[in-house]
């Protein structure tokens, strides 16, 4: 007989419940089982009314980030045996308006995203005539793994700062700001370092750094922010002394 | 009242989003959406790992790419659509660049390249080992500076709107809040990538249902070559998750039970300590597959809980070139397989993983039915033949998905009047949901068990190796379960984000597309590429040097046409692996490999 493991389920039907509860299953305990494969096991075989996100169960998509026994966790690449004998308590992220059972609402950080101008910015495009622009791998190294964030929204679930002001722009938006602020090829800083700095939120964030802890692909968004605070900060300081385009 | 857009797309992955931009900078006054059931970032190309093609080196040339991917594909490639591909995917990768792909360097600033399986050269550009996930997020932020770009976040497509001849936009099931609307459109493009979880063993993600393939196909439009689907040699055990042909192009090294170098046995040619383009472990993945399902035969693979397999052996290469160039096969094989590539061996088996077959189309992405076109891996154009080769499915999806979408914007510039008709296509689209799906009660049949049975009937019939009899049981056996999808319960009568709804509209969608694949391998007597029939052991271009064509008639069952293969230059010959191929008299003093037969 198989070993077993409690999965304590959060559930939500906004037609059905005013508040979320818990449903419980017990589903097998296989060594090389993590959480999603129980949460399939459930959909499948036990109660097919379960909702919860999920693709690629590679850790690449960032579909299935789920609270898993208090901490932001990819369910594909966190395992069953870890919590033995169990219960596991699954929850959907912390931070965002439940939609349904295990889904959240992204709506805003999908706005967010856009508000940091993620796009190579110049004054002059290089014809693709003239090539590729050369790039070193230590330039490359200087944003690389800043281009990591696969948008999982576990930083967002950690995060104490977007916890109590949703304006906040939160931890990967500002990463992927950075990720092209220091990416050889682009212009754009100052054009983003306006939208950064237009919101207080940022100067909030003092030095926890739950976002780089919880991480799956250690972007490091920490690291980040304090490297943006110190740039937007330089740079007040010369507006103060300096006209603007100087 | 009914949204509408000069161009819809549905898919948000590689292909649509660059069809979005094409579109977008072919005519920035049209409108456009890409209607995804997913977030585009969450889409298939995503887990694309080791590279994309495209000639660059100063040895390298366009010809020489064409006639590795024609031969790769088994004579089965549209040579003058190979020949546009070859030619636009540098340019389209560089365009890439030009748009902030971090592709992997060289020491000076240039764009680096790496070997990769039946590619005599060195032309796959990469970025480390995550090269889909690169391309996928540059174009997906990208394409958000397009203000005339709008998406449908997770809503997903029921059916193609198609009146008076042409298709004018689609039915959709908007996730969140369950309501079914129209959005129509001048024209429409299926960018929704493959089918591979008609297989229970696939790399495939759990959202790649074959859903543009179905909805082609019941609005009319054929699919091409559905026979050919490709098994990757390397995926893990049960999770299937890839690794990387990235690693054999590093120098990674496939063993038997014996820790034997089997594919020398295979006509690959012969082991060699450095890694020799075009041979062993840089064979094709049709050949390299059809060695293991041989080697499994003579018992002389490894047998574990979930099947048998063989071990590909990466520990010669060392921690630094590993970390350096295949981060994520290690990061993989620790969090999924807990083992270290730098010091074990990984335990792999074939895995479906890509459809070279799809919704047919021309070299610009057209479809037979007007204003419907498609690009990327829901499409056969044919550049991939019968065997795709590793690292020409990134560079396809650039290059068809920009050639569909300036396509697209001229048709739809062109005249192409929304007709009236699209509100009473709704309101029946609207009936047939609620009748079926949406409002189903009282069912007996699991979800998950015809599902199961469906991947189990594919698996034992249009696996690796074919024959005739179980072809033809499999197609019987499809049917049944397409009539008892009739009779499916579902539990969750919830509007808001029912998934069990969605499994239920693709698990339809793939039991006509699983079909498709039976039926149009039953009827190719012959083995080519990726199709190899145990009755019809040989290829036979007298009868089979065509396209098959499959559509569904009214009465529900098929036809099949076949159609020529377009051959410019390169007339059929046989496939060399591990030799000098006769074209390339250059090489012959690199390449010639010394008979040892060594073990290692």
């Amino acid at each position: 007989m198989t070993k077993q493991i409690k999965l304590q389920v959060a559930r939500y039907r906004p037609e059905q419940e005013s508040e979320p509860a818990f449903d419980e299953y017990e589903v097998p305990c296989h060594s090389d089982w993590v959480v999603l494969d129980g949460l399939n096991h459930v959909k499948d075989q036990i109660d097919g009314t379960l909702s919860y996100r999920w693709s690629c169960r590679m850790g690449i998509c960032g579909s299935c980030g789920m609270t898993v026994n208090g901490e932001p966790k990819l369910t594909c690449a966190t395992f069953l045996d870890d919590y033995a004998p169990g219960p596991v308590r699954v929850e959907p992220l912390r931070n965002f308006p439940v939609i349904r059972d295990l889904v959240v609402d992204l709506g805003d950080f999908m706005q967010k995203l856009v508000r940091v101008k993620p796009w190579i910015v110049r004054s002059v495009e290089k014809p693709l005539a003239a090539g590729e622009y050369l790039q070193s791998p230590e330039e490359m190294d200087e944003y690389k793994q800043f281009s990591m964030c696969i948008n999982c929204m576990l930083c967002y679930s950690a995060c104490p700062i977007y916890g109590l002001d949703p304006k906040f722009i939160g931890p990967a938006a500002i990463a992927l700001a950075q990720r092209y602020n220091l990416d050889s090829r682009d212009e754009g800083a100052a054009e983003r370092l306006e939208i950064l700095s237009e919101h207080e939120g940022i100067w909030g964030c003092t030095f926890v750094g739950e976002c780089t802890k919880v991480c799956p692909k250690n972007v490091n968004p920490a690291g980040a922010i304090q490297r943006y605070k110190l740039n937007a900060a330089l740079e007040s300081v010369k507006s103060f002394f300096l006209p603007r385009g100087a | 009242m009914t949204p509408s857009h000069d161009v819809v797309l549905v898919g948000g992955g590689g292909a649509g989003l660059r069809a979005a931009i094409a579109i977008a900078e072919t005519n920035p006054r049209l409108n456009v959406a890409v209607v995804s059931k997913v977030y585009p970032m969450r889409s298939h190309t995503v887990s694309a790992e080791g590279g994309a093609a495209g000639a660059i080196a100063a040895d390298d040339s366009l010809d020489e790419h064409a006639y590795d991917t024609i031969s790769g594909g088994d004579w089965l490639c549209d040579q003058d659509a190979v020949e546009a591909f070859v030619r636009e995917a540098p340019e389209e990768l560089l365009r890439l660049e030009h748009w902030g792909c971090p592709w992997s360097r060289r020491p000076d600033g240039h764009i680096a390249v790496r070997p990769f399986g039946g590619m005599k050269k060195m032309r796959t550009w990469f970025a480390a080992d995550k090269t889909g996930f690169h391309m996928l997020h540059t174009l997906f932020q990208t394409s958000l500076k397009y203000t005339s770009v709008v998406r449908y976040d997770e809503w997903f497509v029921t059916k193609l709107l198609v009146d008076d001849g042409r298709v004018q936009g689609v039915v959709a099931l908007e996730l969140m809040s369950g309501r079914v609307e129209a959005i129509t459109a001048r024209a429409v493009i299926l960018c929704t990538g493959g089918c591979g979880r008609v297989f229970p063993f696939t790399t495939n993600a759990s959202i790649k249902t074959g859903d543009g393939m179905a909805l082609a196909y019941r609005a009319g439009a054929p699919l091409k070559d559905m026979e050919f689907v490709q098994y990757h040699p390397t995926g893990l055990p049960f999770t299937g998750i890839l690794i990387t042909e990235a690693a054999r192009a590093e120098g990674g090294y496939l063993l038997n039970k014996d820790g034997y170098r089997y594919l020398q046995d295979y006509q690959l040619g012969t082991p060699q300590p450095k890694p020799v383009l075009r041979s062993m472990e840089l064979g094709p993945r049709d050949r390299l597959s059809q060695a293991f399902m041989k080697e499994l035969e003579k018992g002389r693979t490894i047998e574990t809980p979930y099947g048998h397999v063989v071990h590909l052996d990466l520990r010669h290469l060392g921690r630094k070139v590993i970390d350096a160039k295949i981060p994520f096969v290690r990061e993989l094989c620790q969090k999924y397989q807990n083992l270290d590539p730098v010091k074990d061996l990984i335990p792999v088996r074939p895995v479906v993983h890509y459809m070279m077959g799809g919704v047919h189309t021309d070299i610009n992405g057209a479809t037979p039915l007007s204003g419907l076109y498609a690009a990327g891996e829901v499409a056969c154009v044919s550049i991939n033949g019968a065997n795709r080769l590793g690292s020409n499915s990134l560079p396809e999806l650039l290059v068809f998905g920009a050639r569909a979408g300036q396509a697209a914007a001229e048709y739809a510039s062109r005249d192409a009047p929304i007709g009236a008709h699209a509100s009473a296509q709704l309101h029946d689209e609207r009936q047939r949901l609620e009748r079926d799906i949406l409002g189903k009660t009282g069912g007996r049949e699991r979800l998950a068990d015809i599902r199961d049975q469906m991947q189990k009937t594919l698996e034992e019939s249009a696996g690796i190796y074919r024959e005739g009899a179980k072809l033809a049981w499999a197609v019987g056996r499809l049917r049944e379960l397409q009539d008892r999808m009739s009779d499916v319960a579902i539990e969750d009568h919830s509007r808001t984000f029912n998934t069990e709804r969605v499994a239920a509209l693709e698990l339809a969608c793939m039991l006509d597309v699983a079909e498709a694949i039976a039926q149009s391998a039953l009827r190719r007597e012959e083995s080519r590429g990726a199709h190899q029939r145990t009755d019809f052991p040989a290829r036979d271009d007298r009868r089979f040097l065509a396209h098959s064509v499959i559509s569904r008639t009214s009465d529900r069952s098929v036809r099949i046409e076949y159609l020529p293969v377009r051959i410019t230059r390169w007339p059929p010959g046989e496939r060399i692996y591990g030799e000098v191929t006769p074209h390339d008299e250059t090489d012959k003093a690199t390449s010639r490999a010394i008979p040892t037969g060594a073990r290692v």
